[in-house]
């Protein structure tokens, strides 16, 4: 299908915009009706847009018939619908789980989870540095509105440095942006990539601000080390689906540097040849010791995941910085993997709050869960999992990671650092874990709410995907290695994708 | 006309930079409000500033870049709605938290504001 490249954006929206219409607006089950069939339609498109990729190789769709570089071009390449197709999976689980009740805290939470949906899927597969901007902001605003639904104190406050901070994100963003159209006078990816390589002296110079102030703005978004200290307060106090959804965020930012760091700014590019490596190494490493400070320090089963989700951003940028095509097919498998886990384990989290009482997530003595044996199960292999012990995925991204290491150096730094990760983790989930299932004084909590199909299936979905990212391990390492072969193959990631620009 | 162009971004960005580090949330939200201003006239220079330049191609003898003022046009709606949700949100947490400290903490009482409430001195 020619337009297919566009569904998995225009899906979310037209759902979005009917949710908001009269007929269905007013009646939650409606929307929750409507929900689901567009969180499955958006799944669908995305597995088809994803085999008509793998089969066909990638597909440029001009928007409004401009042909790139001149106008707003969408490219779903092996990457970007990896990452839709994720997205679309998450979503689909968080739209189930949120249906058995956690969307009752406010109006509208069902088409905000549409348009963020579509922000994120939209900034997956722009091929336009404006237009990628532009999705950023949907999903921003999307996110901002959901992350205070249901309202709460310990949310407006969150809320306040997460809006604050993006805003001021959006502003550098922009400034970079005008410095780059201002020296290369496109905005096209792959227009750039082409020109970036001209650039000389004064000019090179201020590209090159430009360019960095745009890895601080990716850096917000992907908690790097200095930007992190907003993500665990909002992550904790977000309503279970709405974190689950936002586990994908870090990730967008997180594809935004391989995106424009690996095919605008890589090899190829002069004397702006992989200028956020330097400033990427210390960040990555930094990252990831701090994320595990934070592990073995947290108070609640919440603040670990949000804590867990800085870690793997650290894994992830730490693969940016190696900046091989082993290492980003490594990042790519890595990201998949904790990206549904760490969701799974926001839900889960929810799940076990809701029968300790007043305890809540907290890790202290507190009263019997009513259902402690499917919890129990559940929050055994999302640990697993995270921690990266066989024979879950985590195991098998952590191996790849490890494995794409080029010189010793790297490994002296990358190996103990990632290994430790995994200690402290493995020693903050079993602490978690004894706290939780075993600490308890054997009465149940008689008001407790009992998890409900949907909810189970939504978890169960989740932690299947780390099963089965080992069972089918192979093939989704082919294409992850595909995936990163494209992405530092400039002839195809660029010139190819420009009609009558040749080397 | 640069040298003043590039001076007026700066003075605003410098402006809305220190305002935002500001404890208030009302100073921040002016502040984010300043910055995206010197955001939208900066973004409005990546075009090359020209005087008597069209942004229509025939309408004059120089013709200017017309992208940047698409740009500018979609930062300026995109920023307009940012500034009306941080100022909604700002109240909100007036409210929710009693004090309109981006922390939520509430300034240490200084001895002239203390409570009067008729106690004794």
């Amino acid at each position: 299908m020619q337009h297919l490249s566009i569904f998995p954006i225009l899906i979310p929206l037209f759902f979005g915009v009917i949710m908001l219409l009269p007929p269905v607006s007013r009646q939650l089950k409606a929307q929750r009706i409507c929900s689901v069939i567009a969180g499955f339609c958006v799944f669908v498109a995305a597995i088809l847009l994803f085999t008509q990729v793998s089969s066909q190789g990638v597909i440029v769709y001009a928007l409004g018939g401009w042909q790139p570089p001149f106008g707003i071009a969408l490219v779903a390449d092996p990457l970007s619908v990896l990452m839709v197709s994720v997205t679309a999976f998450l979503a689909f689980a968080v739209i189930l789980y949120s249906v058995a009740g956690q969307d009752k805290g406010g109006a509208y939470f069902h088409p905000l989870l549409m348009f963020q949906v579509m922000g994120i899927n939209g900034a997956f597969m722009t091929g336009d540095i404006f237009n990628l901007f532009v999705f950023f902001e949907i999903l921003l605003i999307a996110s901002y509105a959901l992350l205070i639904h249901a309202g709460g104190k310990q949310k407006t406050q969150a809320a306040m440095h997460y809006v604050i901070l993006n805003l001021v994100g959006s502003s550098l963003f922009l400034f970079g942006l005008g410095i780059l159209y201002g020296t290369l006078g496109t905005l096209n990816m792959a227009d750039m990539a082409i020109k970036v390589g001209s650039l000389q002296g004064e000019t090179a110079t201020l590209a090159k601000t430009g360019a960095l102030l745009l890895l601080v703005v990716f850096g917000l978004k992907a908690a790097m080390l200095p930007m992190h200290f907003w993500l665990p307060k909002t992550y904790a106090s977000a309503t279970a689906p709405v974190a689950a959804l936002f586990a994908i965020m870090t990730k967008v930012g997180i594809y935004s540097i391989f995106r424009v760091y690996t095919v605008i700014f890589g090899e190829q590019a002069g004397e702006l040849a992989n200028i956020a490596t330097p400033w990427l190494w210390p960040m990555a490493l930094l990252t990831i010791a701090i994320g595990s400070i934070g592990v073995i320090a947290s108070p609640s089963i919440r603040i670990l995941s949000a804590n867990l989700v800085i870690v793997s951003s650290g894994s992830l940028l730490v693969c940016a910085a190696i900046n091989s095509i082993e290492s980003t097919a490594a990042a790519l498998y890595y990201l998949v993997h904790s990206t549904l886990a760490s969701a799974g384990l926001f839900l889960l989290a929810d799940l076990i709050s809701r029968q300790r009482g007043k305890a809540e997530d907290r890790f202290v003595h507190s009263r019997l869960m009513k259902q402690p044996k499917l919890l129990g199960f559940g929050f055994a292999i999302s640990a697993l999992a995270l921690i990266g012990m066989p024979p879950l995925s985590g195991f098998v991204g952590k191996i790849m990671i490890l494995q794409a290491t080029q010189s010793i150096a790297e490994t002296l730094w990358i190996w103990p650092l990632l290994l430790i990760g995994s200690l402290v983790t493995l020693v903050a989930f079993s602490r978690a874990g004894t706290t939780l299932f075993w600490r308890h004084n054997g009465n149940e909590v008689d008001e407790a709410e009992i998890a409900k199909p949907a909810e189970i299936l939504a978890v169960g979905l989740l932690l299947l995907a780390s099963p089965l990212l080992v069972i089918f391990g192979g093939s989704m390492a082919e294409f992850t290695l595909h995936a990163a072969n494209y992405l530092h193959d400039i002839q195809r990631s660029a010139y190819d994708l420009l009609p009558g620009v040749t080397r | 006309m640069e040298g003043m162009y590039a001076f007026c971004v700066g003075l605003l960005t410098a402006c809305g930079i220190f305002l935002i580090l500001r404890g208030r949330s009302f100073s921040v939200v002016v502040g984010l409000t300043l910055l995206s201003y010197a955001v939208n006239l900066f973004l409005f220079a990546s075009g090359r500033l020209k005087l008597n330049a069209a942004a229509v191609l025939g309408e004059s003898e120089q013709y200017s870049d017309p992208l940047p003022q698409a740009l500018v046009l979609t930062a300026i709606v995109i920023g307009f709605a940012m500034t009306a949700f941080a100022v909604i949100l700002a109240m909100r947490a007036r409210a929710d938290l009693g004090s309109d400290h981006v922390d939520g903490a509430l300034a240490p009482p200084s001895r002239d504001a203390a409570p009067k409430n008729g106690g004794s001195r």
